[in-house]
């Protein structure tokens, strides 16, 4: 049984439909990628997946329960957490008030403690009591991804990560992300960088125009194929 | 000069009032940023219901406080998860019409319940005793620990929003309702939480405000203006504005009142006007906001 599915899963915006029947699986332990172009739908997936656009209960299923038609505070109560596009952190709070809100709603144990999360982004650290407004994008973007890690979720959902970061930053948060999957993790990864996303991911499934044009293992598809199922032509 | 300075020290312990009757505004509006127009009525609310208790019980007005306290958060509780979560979310008209008809229900119940005679809550030997500050300077207990209570409910009030988890959530509720849902945060009942705390300062502040003067069902709305104007002057959203903010209209107002006694009300939103032309976003406002 997977551990999360979307099932003909649509989202609309009110009149207007983002996304029209999308189908992906999640396997335990595994790292998925949406690639896709902008305005292909990749966010309103991950936004529907979280509880913040709801629908049909059938249409997302996760460990075996439809919970397409839950609030996003219960969907990240049952281990589904999202680190959002733009970051989105709560500028009222410190670094580590912004850590420690993510586990408001879960506190279960498991490898992602506070320590665990300044092991694994070391320049947070010496920030902790900063105000968040004041780190630059990276240290906001590691944050972000503590902050939804410290609940130790089954699911992690990044909505493009390296948003506007520099290359040697990027580099260090995907490294991240293969020491959050090795963890036990399972991670969905939205991207428009479709280098760092084939690095990272077992699986992709790109996204056109709120259809998924292409999946496939990043080893079995070729460049021609990703470019045609991305661009459309 | 004894004058002045009895004056001057009037004003600051009426501060200590006025920053009563501010601070469960200055809550709600940072938090869900709902303008209560209630919250006067709600005040006036509070003190008939520690009368009430106080008259059933036949206990003085401060147990009848603490009696009133857990009933009154269950009422704000009850209010903001019931009626006013649901004006939420939809702009800034829907939460000012019901609470401004929450008001009027208010008034025109209290008057039909206790009539529009002038009440007061008896407090004993304490509302008339005063230390002496040398020969000519007194200082009323009962306007004293007014003063007291609202340092010790701003200093609770910081320490719930600055130390505690629940804290957190009331400030990343406030900076991003959105994104706050995906920490597990269940707004409506925070918001429903920070009502319930609301209702409790607004008991206190009833409280104080018994013990001090007359009240009837009608005088709400000027509570409401002069709690506005405390929020406003402070910063809205700074609680230790909404002091400075009460002690600079109370002072205002005795020292307009020891110029003239007609001065006093007006010298009070005299100097809120002039606040807002200097600084127009409070003096202590949130750097986030």
């Amino acid at each position: 049984m997977a551990l999360l599915e979307t099932r003909r899963l649509t989202a609309f915006y009110g009149d207007f439909q983002a996304l029209y029947g999308i189908d992906t699986v999640l396997q335990l332990g595994e790292t998925v990628a949406i690639i896709g172009a902008n305005g292909a739908g990749k966010s309103t997936y991950l936004k529907s997946i979280a509880g913040l656009i709801r629908g049909p209960a059938e249409s997302v299923w996760f460990d075996g329960q439809p919970i397409g038609a839950r609030q996003a505070a219960d969907v990240m109560k049952r281990g589904i957490t999202l680190v959002p596009e733009g970051r989105r952190l709560f500028p009222s709070l410190t670094v580590e008030e912004n850590l420690l809100i993510g586990r408001y709603g879960r506190n279960v144990p498991g490898p992602w403690s506070l320590d665990a999360i300044y092991t694994l982004f070391p320049a947070l650290k010496a920030r902790r009591n900063s105000a968040s407004t004041t780190l630059s994008g990276g240290e906001q973007q590691m944050v972000a991804i503590g902050r939804a890690l410290v609940s130790n979720p089954r699911v992690l959902l990044c909505d493009e990560i390296s948003l506007g970061l520099a290359p040697i930053v990027i580099r260090d948060l995907y490294n991240a992300l293969t020491q959050i999957k090795a963890a036990g993790t399972s991670v969905i990864v939205v991207e428009q960088d479709i280098v760092q996303a084939l690095r990272v991911s077992d699986r992709i499934y790109c996204f056109q125009e709120g259809r998924c044009s292409l999946s496939g293992r990043p080893t079995d598809l070729s460049r021609e194929q990703i470019h045609l199922a991305y661009f459309g032509t | 000069m004894t004058l002045w300075a009895n004056a001057l020290m009037e004003g600051v312990l009426l501060g200590g009032l006025y920053a009563l009757f501010a601070a469960g505004l200055s809550l709600i509006f940072g938090i869900m940023r709902l303008v209560n127009l209630a919250h006067g009525d709600l005040i006036i609310l509070a003190a008939f219901v520690v009368l009430s208790v106080a008259a059933w019980l036949n206990i003085d007005p401060f147990a009848a406080t603490l009696a009133a306290l857990p009933i009154m958060f269950l009422a704000g509780f009850a209010l903001q998860y019931c009626i006013l979560n649901r004006t939420l979310g939809r702009g800034l008209l829907p939460p000012l019409l019901v609470t401004f008809g929450l008001s009027i229900i208010i008034e025109n119940g209290l008057l039909e319940l206790y009539s529009a005679d002038s009440r007061r809550l008896h407090g004993g030997s304490i509302e008339t005793s005063s230390i002496a500050l040398g020969h000519s300077i007194g200082i009323g207990v009962v306007p004293l620990l007014t003063l007291a209570s609202a340092i010790v409910v701003i200093l609770a009030l910081n320490f719930i929003f600055y130390r505690t988890a629940l804290g957190r959530a009331f400030r990343a509720t406030a900076d991003d309702l959105e994104i706050s849902q995906l920490m597990g945060i269940d707004h409506p009942r925070i918001f429903s939480i920070a009502m319930g705390l609301a209702f409790v300062v607004i008991t206190i502040a009833a409280l104080y405000l018994g013990m001090r003067a007359n009240f009837d069902p009608t005088i709400g709305p000027e509570r409401l203006l002069y709690a506005f104007e405390a929020v406003i002057i402070g910063g809205l959203g700074s609680f230790w504005g909404t002091l400075v903010g009460g002690i600079i209209i109370g002072v205002a107002q005795t020292v307009g009142a020891q110029i003239d006694p007609e001065w006093q009300i007006l010298a009070g939103h005299v100097a809120f006007l002039a606040v807002l032309v200097f600084r127009p976003r409070g003096l202590f406002p949130l750097p986030v906001d």
